[in-house]
């Protein structure tokens, strides 16, 4: 059972079984891959804290109701998917500030909370806007051969490669 | 073959997250779920995330399409628009080269203790997918449906066979990723 432990698998390793799983998906639940409707369903359970059924008054909470569904289990599974083959490798440890990001804008945990911040909010704005991410359209769009999801994944990649050049 | 299945809800919860656990553990311990591995891709020196994604598309194009050709599975492609999934696109990946994450490697990179990615990148993910919902009914009929082309795919837009589109595209992929092997990137 070494691999379980091992830190690092071959990137095509790790690939291969994530299309076995899509799969697997399709086969099993009618469903694909994805991951931003759960965190705007979850947007949604937040607003209801405060406001109640009138949070469906908005179409959008009308279409992604705000309750938990497969997907929003999903993405509970990733995170502790993840912890757990971090423990497993010996590579779960706490940690603010990414290496790369101080070795270039410095050691400022406010500066780096804030540009993730902006980052995540225009990152989930444009994933409702196409309809998707990098599972959703990355993956399990473009192993459909959907249109959209081609079109969405390269300008995921271009929007991408500009801003990590103007920022590094 | 399995529609019993479908419709029983709280079975599908279950399979949901131990779907997504098996997803977090292949993420992780494909190395997308580090920063250094991510904004590497977007910088162009580590295609690690390309790899990943590549193979995940060719094994499950091949399948998918052999289950569907056998029956067992419909598809579910996501309708589209220029205006949707061009510039929709384009914010997306403006935001996630600040972030540094998309959003389920940001799960996973949590899973591994990554705290800005909880507290920078979570905040604000909510927070984008709560303004969107606000902005919606102004975006609906507007710009989102510019150029409208619904749930299409390539091997209707073609008018061919899906293997016809599928052999080909997994050819194409396979060569993409021999051409950066035999770059080392």
């Amino acid at each position: 059972m070494e691999w379980l432990t091992m830190d690092r698998w071959s990137p095509y390793a790790a690939g291969a079984g994530i299309g076995v799983l899509c799969c697997l998906t399709f086969l099993l639940s009618d469903k694909a891959i994805g991951c931003t409707t759960a965190f705007a369903r979850t947007s949604g359970m937040i607003e209801k804290l405060f406001r109640g059924k009138k949070v469906l008054e908005r179409p959008y909470y009308r279409k992604f109701p705000p309750v938990v569904d497969w997907e929003w289990m999903l993405v509970l599974g990733i995170l502790l998917g993840s912890f757990l083959s971090a423990r497993l490798s010996g590579q779960f440890h706490p940690r603010w500030i990414p290496e790369m990001w101080v070795r270039v804008h410095g050691p400022s945990l406010g500066l780096r909370l804030w540009i993730a911040f902006i980052g995540g909010v225009f990152m989930s704005f444009g994933a409702r806007w196409a309809g998707g991410c990098t599972s959703g359209h990355g993956i399990s769009g473009t192993l459909q051969l959907a249109v959209s999801s081609w079109i969405a994944t390269i300008c995921f990649f271009l929007g991408g490669i500009a801003t990590a050049y103007l920022i590094y | 073959m399995f529609e019993k299945l479908y419709d029983n809800g709280k079975i599908q919860l279950i399979m949901g997250l131990g779907f997504g656990i098996v997803f977090g553990f292949l993420l992780q311990k494909g190395g997308v779920t580090d920063y250094e591995v991510l904004m590497g891709q977007l910088l162009l020196n580590d295609f690690t995330v390309v790899k990943v994604m590549m193979s995940a598309v060719i094994v499950g194009m091949a399948g998918v399409e052999i289950l569907r050709s056998m029956g067992y599975v419909k598809l579910h492609p996501k309708p589209g628009s220029a205006g949707s999934s061009l510039l929709g696109g384009l914010i997306f990946g403006s935001g996630f080269g600040l972030l540094g994450y998309c959003p389920g490697t940001m799960t996973g990179a949590i899973g591994e203790g990554r705290l800005d990615a909880l507290a920078g990148g979570v905040s604000g993910v909510l927070a984008g997918a709560w303004l969107f919902a606000l902005l919606y009914p102004r975006l609906q009929h507007s710009v989102l449906e510019i150029g409208e082309f619904g749930e299409m795919t390539f091997p209707v837009l073609f008018k061919k066979e899906p293997w016809m589109i599928v052999v080909p595209a997994a050819i194409l992929l396979i060569g993409a990723l021999a051409v950066i092997e035999m770059n080392g990137l």
